[in-house]
Protein backbone atom coordinates (compact mmCIF):
# COMPACT_ATOMS: atom_id res chain seq x y z
CA UNK A 1 0.00 0.00 0.00
CA UNK A 2 1.35 3.22 -0.69
CA UNK A 3 2.24 5.44 2.15
CA UNK A 4 0.07 8.83 2.32
CA UNK A 5 2.30 11.54 3.83
CA UNK A 6 0.68 14.18 5.65
CA UNK A 7 0.81 17.68 3.88
CA UNK A 8 2.72 20.37 4.62
CA UNK A 9 1.72 24.33 5.09
CA UNK A 10 4.02 26.30 2.02
CA UNK A 11 4.08 29.28 1.85
CA UNK A 12 3.51 31.20 -1.85
CA UNK A 13 6.38 31.89 -3.76
CA UNK A 14 6.53 35.36 -4.67
CA UNK A 15 7.88 36.09 -8.59
CA UNK A 16 11.07 37.88 -8.68
CA UNK A 17 10.90 38.99 -12.02
CA UNK A 18 13.35 41.28 -13.52
CA UNK A 19 10.80 43.17 -15.62
CA UNK A 20 8.75 45.10 -13.88
CA UNK A 21 4.72 44.83 -13.80
CA UNK A 22 2.64 47.53 -14.96
CA UNK A 23 -0.44 46.72 -12.11
CA UNK A 24 -0.22 46.28 -8.89
CA UNK A 25 -0.60 43.81 -6.60
CA UNK A 26 1.20 40.40 -5.54
CA UNK A 27 2.11 37.87 -8.27
CA UNK A 28 2.49 34.50 -7.35
CA UNK A 29 4.78 31.28 -9.09
CA UNK A 30 2.38 28.48 -9.61
CA UNK A 31 3.22 25.44 -8.23
CA UNK A 32 3.74 22.11 -11.18
CA UNK A 33 3.65 19.33 -11.72
CA UNK A 34 5.85 18.51 -15.38
CA UNK A 35 6.17 15.09 -17.27
CA UNK A 36 6.61 13.18 -20.37
CA UNK A 37 5.46 10.32 -21.69
CA UNK A 38 6.59 9.04 -25.63
CA UNK A 39 4.22 11.67 -27.36
CA UNK A 40 3.46 14.64 -25.24
CA UNK A 41 4.69 16.54 -22.18
CA UNK A 42 2.32 17.40 -19.74
CA UNK A 43 2.33 20.38 -17.47
CA UNK A 44 0.03 20.66 -14.08
CA UNK A 45 -0.15 23.96 -12.62
CA UNK A 46 -2.00 24.93 -9.53
CA UNK A 47 -3.62 28.30 -9.78
CA UNK A 48 -6.63 28.64 -7.18
CA UNK A 49 -9.16 31.08 -7.11
CA UNK A 50 -8.80 31.74 -11.16
CA UNK A 51 -11.26 31.79 -13.55
CA UNK A 52 -11.35 30.00 -17.05
CA UNK A 53 -11.79 33.22 -18.99
CA UNK A 54 -8.78 35.33 -16.67
CA UNK A 55 -6.00 32.21 -18.15
CA UNK A 56 -3.88 33.19 -20.75
CA UNK A 57 -1.40 30.73 -22.19
CA UNK A 58 1.22 32.26 -25.11
CA UNK A 59 4.26 30.22 -26.31
CA UNK A 60 6.97 32.27 -28.17
CA UNK A 61 10.43 31.33 -29.57
CA UNK A 62 10.32 28.24 -27.47
CA UNK A 63 9.41 30.06 -23.94
CA UNK A 64 5.58 29.02 -22.65
CA UNK A 65 4.42 31.85 -20.83
CA UNK A 66 1.38 30.95 -18.11
CA UNK A 67 -0.83 33.84 -16.57
CA UNK A 68 -3.55 33.74 -14.56
CA UNK A 69 -5.53 36.59 -13.29
CA UNK A 70 -7.62 36.39 -9.78
CA UNK A 71 -10.31 38.23 -9.15
CA UNK A 72 -10.76 39.32 -5.59
CA UNK A 73 -13.12 36.77 -3.75
CA UNK A 74 -13.89 38.42 -1.08
CA UNK A 75 -16.69 41.17 -0.54
CA UNK A 76 -16.46 44.65 0.36
CA UNK A 77 -17.79 44.66 3.68
CA UNK A 78 -15.94 41.82 4.87
CA UNK A 79 -13.17 42.37 7.30
CA UNK A 80 -10.25 40.17 8.41
CA UNK A 81 -10.08 37.71 11.18
CA UNK A 82 -7.16 35.96 10.28
CA UNK A 83 -4.89 36.25 7.12
CA UNK A 84 -2.33 33.22 6.43
CA UNK A 85 -2.44 33.47 2.53
CA UNK A 86 -1.98 36.28 0.32
CA UNK A 87 -4.25 36.51 -2.78
CA UNK A 88 -2.54 37.92 -6.29
CA UNK A 89 -1.83 36.95 -10.32
CA UNK A 90 0.29 34.00 -10.95
CA UNK A 91 3.00 34.14 -13.30
CA UNK A 92 5.06 31.39 -14.44
CA UNK A 93 7.36 31.09 -17.48
CA UNK A 94 9.18 28.04 -19.27
CA UNK A 95 11.78 27.12 -21.80
CA UNK A 96 10.47 24.30 -23.99
CA UNK A 97 13.53 22.14 -25.05
CA UNK A 98 11.84 20.23 -27.26
CA UNK A 99 9.70 20.69 -30.69
CA UNK A 100 6.13 21.21 -29.50
CA UNK A 101 2.90 21.08 -31.86
CA UNK A 102 2.00 24.38 -31.16
CA UNK A 103 -1.68 24.13 -32.89
CA UNK A 104 -2.08 20.82 -31.05
CA UNK A 105 -1.46 22.24 -27.46
CA UNK A 106 -4.41 21.18 -25.51
CA UNK A 107 -5.36 23.44 -22.25
CA UNK A 108 -8.27 22.51 -19.60
CA UNK A 109 -9.18 23.77 -16.20
CA UNK A 110 -10.72 21.67 -13.47
CA UNK A 111 -10.98 22.81 -9.88
CA UNK A 112 -8.13 25.20 -10.05
CA UNK A 113 -5.67 23.16 -12.01
CA UNK A 114 -4.49 23.55 -15.34
CA UNK A 115 -3.48 20.72 -17.38
CA UNK A 116 -1.83 21.73 -20.43
CA UNK A 117 -0.92 18.96 -22.75
CA UNK A 118 2.38 19.64 -25.51
CA UNK A 119 2.50 17.14 -28.10
CA UNK A 120 5.94 16.62 -29.44
CA UNK A 121 6.52 16.86 -32.92
CA UNK A 122 7.01 13.38 -34.86
CA UNK A 123 10.87 12.35 -34.46
CA UNK A 124 12.41 11.62 -37.27
CA UNK A 125 12.36 7.65 -37.84
CA UNK A 126 15.39 5.86 -36.99
CA UNK A 127 17.01 4.57 -40.11
CA UNK A 128 19.70 2.09 -40.47
CA UNK A 129 22.36 2.82 -42.76
CA UNK A 130 24.03 0.56 -44.48
CA UNK A 131 27.85 0.86 -45.70
CA UNK A 132 27.95 -0.47 -49.39
CA UNK A 133 31.58 -1.95 -50.40
CA UNK A 134 32.59 0.21 -53.00
CA UNK B 1 -0.26 48.13 1.22
CA UNK B 2 0.99 50.02 -1.69
CA UNK B 3 3.82 48.21 -3.74
CA UNK B 4 6.35 49.94 -5.13
CA UNK B 5 9.68 49.60 -5.49
CA UNK B 6 12.29 51.53 -3.13
CA UNK B 7 13.90 52.74 -6.22
CA UNK B 8 12.38 53.26 -9.82
CA UNK B 9 14.58 51.30 -12.12
CA UNK B 10 13.56 51.19 -15.54
CA UNK B 11 12.68 47.60 -16.32
CA UNK B 12 14.81 45.86 -18.74
CA UNK B 13 16.23 42.91 -20.50
CA UNK B 14 19.00 43.91 -22.11
CA UNK B 15 21.83 42.58 -20.41
CA UNK B 16 20.22 38.92 -19.50
CA UNK B 17 17.26 36.87 -18.07
CA UNK B 18 18.99 36.99 -14.90
CA UNK B 19 19.56 40.64 -14.45
CA UNK B 20 18.27 42.58 -11.40
CA UNK B 21 18.60 46.01 -10.52
CA UNK B 22 21.34 47.36 -8.25
CA UNK B 23 18.79 47.48 -5.45
CA UNK B 24 16.54 44.40 -5.92
CA UNK B 25 18.04 42.85 -2.57
CA UNK B 26 17.01 46.26 -1.13
CA UNK B 27 13.54 45.87 -2.54
CA UNK B 28 13.47 42.38 -0.86
CA UNK B 29 14.58 43.74 2.36
CA UNK B 30 12.12 46.29 2.12
CA UNK B 31 9.15 43.60 1.43
CA UNK B 32 10.24 41.72 4.90
CA UNK B 33 10.34 44.99 6.71
CA UNK B 34 6.45 45.75 5.66
CA UNK B 35 5.70 42.25 6.58
CA UNK B 36 7.20 42.81 9.63
CA UNK B 37 5.22 46.19 10.30
CA UNK B 38 1.70 44.32 9.42
CA UNK B 39 2.60 41.90 11.63
CA UNK B 40 2.82 44.44 14.30
CA UNK B 41 -0.22 46.34 13.49
CA UNK B 42 -1.89 43.21 13.62
CA UNK B 43 -3.13 43.01 10.04
CA UNK B 44 -1.61 39.66 9.66
CA UNK B 45 -1.87 37.43 12.60
CA UNK B 46 1.66 36.43 14.48
CA UNK B 47 0.33 32.21 15.54
CA UNK B 48 -1.40 32.67 11.92
CA UNK B 49 1.14 32.58 9.60
CA UNK B 50 3.40 29.79 11.22
CA UNK B 51 0.10 27.30 12.38
CA UNK B 52 1.81 24.51 10.64
CA UNK B 53 -1.01 23.24 9.54
CA UNK B 54 -2.29 22.41 5.89
CA UNK B 55 -3.78 24.38 4.81
CA UNK B 56 -3.53 27.33 4.60
CA UNK B 57 -7.04 29.54 5.85
CA UNK B 58 -8.09 32.71 5.69
CA UNK B 59 -11.08 34.07 7.94
CA UNK B 60 -13.24 37.32 7.65
CA UNK B 61 -16.09 38.62 8.89
CA UNK B 62 -18.89 40.45 7.97
CA UNK B 63 -22.47 40.95 10.14
CA UNK B 64 -24.12 37.82 9.20
CA UNK B 65 -21.21 35.38 8.45
CA UNK B 66 -18.21 34.08 9.11
CA UNK B 67 -15.73 32.81 6.33
CA UNK B 68 -13.54 30.46 6.42
CA UNK B 69 -11.33 30.24 2.92
CA UNK B 70 -8.63 27.89 1.82
CA UNK B 71 -6.57 26.92 -1.49
CA UNK B 72 -7.22 23.24 -2.37
CA UNK B 73 -6.19 23.18 -5.90
CA UNK B 74 -6.81 20.00 -7.50
CA UNK B 75 -9.30 19.04 -4.31
CA UNK B 76 -12.80 17.37 -5.34
CA UNK B 77 -15.90 18.29 -3.54
CA UNK B 78 -16.83 15.22 -2.39
CA UNK B 79 -13.30 14.37 -0.88
CA UNK B 80 -13.83 17.25 1.29
CA UNK B 81 -15.08 16.26 4.54
CA UNK B 82 -15.95 19.41 7.09
CA UNK B 83 -17.20 19.09 10.29
CA UNK B 84 -18.85 21.24 12.71
CA UNK B 85 -18.38 20.32 16.70
CA UNK B 86 -19.41 23.34 18.69
CA UNK B 87 -17.37 25.89 17.75
CA UNK B 88 -14.78 23.63 16.05
CA UNK B 89 -14.51 23.86 12.37
CA UNK B 90 -12.63 20.75 11.09
CA UNK B 91 -11.51 20.74 7.36
CA UNK B 92 -9.88 17.19 6.27
CA UNK B 93 -9.00 15.55 3.04
CA UNK B 94 -6.72 13.69 0.98
CA UNK B 95 -5.13 15.55 -2.09
CA UNK B 96 -4.20 12.47 -4.68
CA UNK B 97 -2.12 12.85 -7.94
CA UNK B 98 -4.39 11.61 -10.80
CA UNK B 99 -1.09 9.74 -12.42
CA UNK B 100 -0.44 6.10 -11.70
CA UNK B 101 0.70 5.89 -15.28
CA UNK B 102 4.51 4.56 -14.76
CA UNK B 103 5.67 5.02 -18.42
CA UNK B 104 6.31 8.37 -17.53
CA UNK B 105 9.11 10.49 -16.30
CA UNK B 106 9.21 13.48 -14.34
CA UNK B 107 10.57 16.77 -14.91
CA UNK B 108 9.15 18.80 -12.32
CA UNK B 109 7.23 17.73 -9.08
CA UNK B 110 6.05 20.54 -6.73
CA UNK B 111 2.33 20.07 -6.18
CA UNK B 112 1.84 18.05 -3.09
CA UNK B 113 -0.37 15.14 -2.35
CA UNK B 114 -1.17 13.81 1.24
CA UNK B 115 -3.65 14.08 3.56
CA UNK B 116 -4.83 17.17 5.89
CA UNK B 117 -6.92 17.65 8.46
CA UNK B 118 -7.21 21.26 10.28
CA UNK B 119 -9.52 22.78 13.46
CA UNK B 120 -9.85 26.04 13.70
CA UNK B 121 -12.13 27.71 16.76
CA UNK B 122 -14.00 30.64 16.40
CA UNK B 123 -15.20 32.92 18.50
CA UNK B 124 -18.43 34.64 19.36
CA UNK B 125 -21.50 32.21 19.12
CA UNK B 126 -22.30 30.41 15.97
CA UNK B 127 -25.57 29.12 14.24
CA UNK B 128 -24.86 25.82 13.77
CA UNK B 129 -28.17 25.54 11.36
CA UNK B 130 -26.34 27.72 8.93
CA UNK B 131 -23.33 26.36 7.54
CA UNK B 132 -23.05 26.54 4.05
CA UNK B 133 -19.86 25.43 2.03
CA UNK B 134 -18.56 25.75 -1.35
CA UNK B 135 -15.68 25.48 -3.78
CA UNK B 136 -15.24 27.43 -6.57
CA UNK B 137 -12.12 27.39 -8.69
CA UNK B 138 -10.08 25.50 -6.25
CA UNK B 139 -10.99 27.81 -3.39
CA UNK B 140 -12.98 26.63 -0.64
CA UNK B 141 -15.70 28.94 1.30
CA UNK B 142 -17.42 27.65 4.61
CA UNK B 143 -19.37 30.38 5.86
CA UNK B 144 -20.87 29.68 9.17
CA UNK B 145 -23.83 32.27 10.60
CA UNK B 146 -23.50 33.94 13.16
CA UNK B 147 -26.22 33.89 16.25
CA UNK B 148 -28.40 36.08 16.75
CA UNK B 149 -26.89 37.34 19.73
CA UNK B 150 -23.82 37.57 18.46
CA UNK B 151 -25.01 39.85 15.70
CA UNK B 152 -24.25 43.50 16.03
CA UNK B 153 -27.11 45.71 15.76
CA UNK B 154 -27.34 49.59 15.43
CA UNK B 155 -28.90 51.17 18.11
CA UNK B 156 -30.84 54.04 17.81
CA UNK B 157 -30.78 57.62 20.08
CA UNK B 158 -34.31 58.34 21.14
Amino acid sequence: MAETKELQVKEKQEVATPAEHTKPGLIFTPAVDIYENDNEIILLADMPGVSTDDITIDLKDGVLTITGDVKPWENEDESDVLVEFDIGKYYRQFNLSEAIHQEKIEAKFTDGVLKLTLPKVAKAVPRKITINNG
Amino acid sequence: MIGRTMFNFPATRLASANWRHPFYEMDIFKKEMDRWADLMSGRRSFGGRNSGVFPALNITEDKDNYYIRAELPGMKPEDIDIQLNGRTITISGELKTEQNDNNIKYHRKERDTGKFSRGVMLTGDIDGENVNAKMVNGVLTVSVGKSEIAKSRKITIN
